[in-house]
């Protein structure tokens, strides 16, 4: 835990234990009447003086502490309970009337939250009840505007429609469904907002509104301490140094609750430096045992566990693997958009003659890297327009003018035939269709001269009809400008149709490195022909049930001794699972031969 | 089993048709392939069927009557994506038990979660399991025990390979092969996969811009598609062959 939350935890529980135990240490001390000492200062008897009744107020301050934190706590839980029942109103009473509530809470929302406390304080009139229900209900709006947006967050899974199509009562769904998916964030609001409170009720019983003698909170003891301020500072400043140290204590650990979720374990310090290697001549991409190791919240994540390999100039090489095989990311590592905490070693990691390993080397490499993501919504920025998102490429690494950019934009737009380019060049991201923005992304990648594109699940997103036209596009590109082509893909029948040469991983490793065209045919390892019998084609026949990989993946916070493919693998023997096998002449496994 | 007839069902968002009198029928113990681009529709019809869409015309009858809104319903949805349909802090036991008709007892209920599990091929231990444990194919077994576990009539499964990996989507398309042939179940099969829906389907439905464009049984439609759109889909499934 960190130090802020150690401190959070620390003085909460004196504060509680102050509010549980003070009233029965000190109670006594805090009434006895001490004629003598009336409107003392500060003595060795008594630490921060007396009241007008020669009281002890360093032991009333402490006594204070139950009823200051038993208020504040009663009108965080009054907030709370009424915000989760405005908060949740569209789904108790139907979208309607909810939409009503959820109008008036954002009016009242608007108000200024003092004075809504002044404003209930005078209805409720004057007393500890009256201002624990002024602070509970002026603090509701705020809890029910949260509410509301966590709710419909969490009303928008499918589980929630699963139980209504269950025919699960609006309550049940409430109860069993909704506020236990949203109890985290409304308690660590609550916990700070229990601080704020306090805070109020201080200034209510200051003002006069709030507890009223010979009943005494924090407040109270701050009103009754002004009047001699500038005899005894410390009289009115001892209850507000009390208020201070509960609101902190209150609000570092609402702090500490909220930042537990992200813990991730640290990666300690670089390992040693791996032998560094030379890269294969002439290649434009050169990797050597690449390995990314990823802090994850139970151990580090080895996404990849040492690939080697190469892609020749004009070469398209297909990377092919299940979600969590370690594609993408060995696809992010070579595209060199890895940053720390993320580890990336290598031996060598060379593109277009630059090793990515060493510093800087991203900038060189300037344009002669093209990368495609997955999702072309996020790809772009949405507040600007493409054709001037195209053109910084040109302008950044190329030193070409604003006017030169954008006409070269305007050509790169047409070159990946998207139809009127110098109309649509000024148009905004969401006026393009998904077809449109993966295209204007590969323009993107064409503004300067790219010798190897990186396209991470080009076409995943996109409609059939329309993932089609955007491979004859990579094809086209390819063919027009001589570059070599890493296209990740889950899909193994992207990868025959536009690549050479196909890497099939799995666990953070190539498993099978084989001509494309051979992929359905000649494939040798036991997990990539269970991959390609697994996919249904038009072809497939219909008597049988299809092929199917037992087991589940790896977990990729383990390092398995042997093969990793060994527990799904129908072949496995003692020795696939004591013993890693090497990629050796395309495959990895000791029982390719049989 | 029952019949699931849609008619003429229209859904307009506003000036937006969604929907435009789609007629469909899904007879009993069959299955219907239903195929389209994203935004065609597809989920939409299911998602009427159960009230989850506002029907803004025609009808959708279960052996000619009015499917219920409101309470259990006799016609039960699968989705597409398993991390987002299952509640992560029920376990897979009272996930499913949830779903179940007339509150059974403790016993009998514990009974019925293992029968379903059985069912969709999970090992009865896992009913004690949170979802956060299951693999994506696990996930959506359980969302189809879940759905069987309300006793229905008709179930509609919408896309509910197409967030899996390839390794687990032939198991899960195995399983609704096998849940058909040993239950005969009616379905309603919304996929954007030919090639899945051909091995599932009797029947093929295509649906274009809120449209049924094209009708019929599957080995014609994907034999022999008439329509200039099922063409464009079925040449879009074809492997390339230029650059092989």
């Amino acid at each position: 835990m960190r130090p802020v939350g150690v401190a959070g935890f620390g003085l909460l529980a004196v504060v509680v234990s102050v509010a549980a135990f003070g009233p029965v240490l000190w109670g006594d001390q805090a009434t006895v009447v001490d004629t003598g000492n009336l409107l003392a200062g500060p003595s060795a008897e008594h630490w921060i003086g007396t009241d007008n009744l020669g009281r002890d107020l360093f032991a009333r301050v402490l006594v204070a502490a139950r009823l200051s934190i038993l208020l504040a706590l009663a009108a965080t839980a009054i907030s709370l309970v009424l915000g989760i029942i405005l908060g949740a109103a569209p789904i108790l009473v139907g979208r309607r009337l909810g939409r009503l509530i959820t109008s008036a809470v954002n009016v009242l929302v608007a108000f200024p939250g003092l004075l809504l406390v002044l404003f209930f304080a005078v209805i409720f009139g004057v007393g500890a009840r009256g201002a624990a229900l002024a602070v509970g209900l002026a603090g509701a709006p705020a809890f029910a505007r949260l509410c509301h947006t966590l709710v419909a967050a969490v009303s928008e899974r499918d589980y929630i429609a699963a139980a209504r199509i269950a025919g699960v009562s609006r309550l049940r769904v409430l109860r069993r469904h909704v506020l236990p998916n949203i109890a985290e964030p409304l308690i660590v609001n609550a916990t700070m907002a229990a601080g704020g409170v306090l805070l109020t009720f201080a200034g209510l019983s200051f003002l006069g509104l709030g507890v009223q003698a010979p009943s005494y909170d924090w407040g109270k003891l701050m009103q009754d301490g002004l009047n001699g301020i500038y005899v005894h500072p410390l009289a009115a400043l001892g209850p507000g140094i009390a208020v201070v140290l509960a609101g902190l204590a209150f609000n570092l650990t609402g702090e500490a609750f909220a930042a537990a979720p992200n813990r991730t374990f640290s990666l300690g310090g670089p390992r040693d430096p791996a032998g560094v290697t030379a890269p294969v001549p002439g290649a434009i991409l050169s990797v050597d045992d690449l390995r990314v190791t990823i802090p994850g919240p139970a151990g580090p994540i080895h996404a990849v566990r040492g690939i080697t390999f190469t892609v020749e100039p004009g070469e398209a090489v297909g990377v092919v693997g299940e979600s969590g095989s370690g594609k993408s990311v060995t696809a992010l590592a070579v595209a060199g958009l890895l940053e720390p905490p993320v580890r990336v070693e290598a031996n060598h990691l060379v593109v277009a003659g630059e090793d990515l390993t060493a510093a800087g080397a991203h900038r060189r490499l300037g344009t002669s890297l093209a990368v495609v993501f997955q999702d072309p919504m996020t790809s772009f920025n949405p507040a600007h327009r493409v054709g001037p998102q195209l053109a910084e490429v040109s302008r950044f690494h190329q030193g070409m003018s604003r006017k030169a950019a954008f006409a070269r934009a305007v050509d790169r737009l047409r070159a990946v035939r998207i139809g009127e380019p110098e109309r649509r060049a000024r148009q905004y991201p969401f006026e393009f269709s998904g077809g449109m923005r993966q295209r204007a992304m590969i323009g993107m990648g064409l503004m300067g001269n790219p010798r190897l594109i990186i396209a991470d699940e080009p076409t995943t997103a996109l409609d059939v009809t329309v993932q089609r036209q955007i491979l004859e596009l990579l094809a086209e590109v390819r063919r027009d400008t001589g570059a070599a082509l890493l296209l990740i893909s889950h899909d193994v029948s992207v990868v025959t149709d536009v690549c050479d040469r196909v890497l099939v991983m799995y666990a953070g490793r190539v498993v099978e490195e084989l001509p494309a065209k051979d992929l359905r045919t000649l494939a040798r390892h036991p997990y990539t022909r269970a991959l390609v019998a697994a996919v249904p084609d038009l072809e497939t026949d219909l008597d049988r049930p299809l092929a199917v990989i037992p087991g589940l993946p790896v977990d990729p916070t383990l390092s398995p001794a042997g093969c990793a493919f060994a527990p799904r693998c129908p072949l496995a023997d003692d020795h696939c699972r004591a013993v890693a096998p090497e990629l050796l002449a395309g495959v990895a496994c000791h029982r390719s031969g049989s | 089993m029952s019949v699931l007839s849609f008619q003429e069902v229209s859904v307009r968002y506003g000036a937006h048709t969604v929907l435009d009198d789609v007629s469909l029928e899904v007879a009993a113990g069959q299955t219907v392939g239903l195929v389209g681009e994203s935004g065609c529709g597809k989920s939409t019809l299911a998602r009427a069927a159960v009230g989850l869409a506002p029907v803004t015309g025609g009808r959708i009858l279960l052996d000619g009557e009015p499917v219920p809104t409101r309470g259990r319903r006799p016609v039960q949805m699968v989705f597409q994506d398993p991390y987002s349909s299952l509640d992560p802090r029920m376990t897979v036991g009272e996930t499913i038990a949830e779903a179940m008709p007339d509150r059974p007892g403790r016993k009998a209920r514990q009974a019925e979660v293992a029968r379903l599990l059985a069912l969709v091929h999970l090992d009865a231990a896992r009913a004690l399991d949170l979802p956060g444990r299951l693999s994506g194919g696990q996930r959506q077994r359980v969302a189809l025990a879940r759905a069987l576990a309300a006793r229905p009539e008709v179930i509609l499964a919408d896309e509910i390979t197409s967030a899996l990996d390839v390794s687990v989507q032939g198991a899960v398309l195995n399983l609704i092969r096998d849940m058909r042939r040993d239950l005969g179940l009616s379905m309603l099969f919304i996929s954007h996969n030919l090639a899945v829906v051909r091995y599932v389907a009797d029947s093929v439905a295509v649906l274009h811009h809120g449209r049924i464009v094209e009708y019929g049984p599957t080995a014609q439609v994907l034999g022999a598609p008439r329509h200039a759109y099922t063409r464009q889909l079925l040449a879009a499934a074809s492997p390339l062959k230029e650059h092989t």
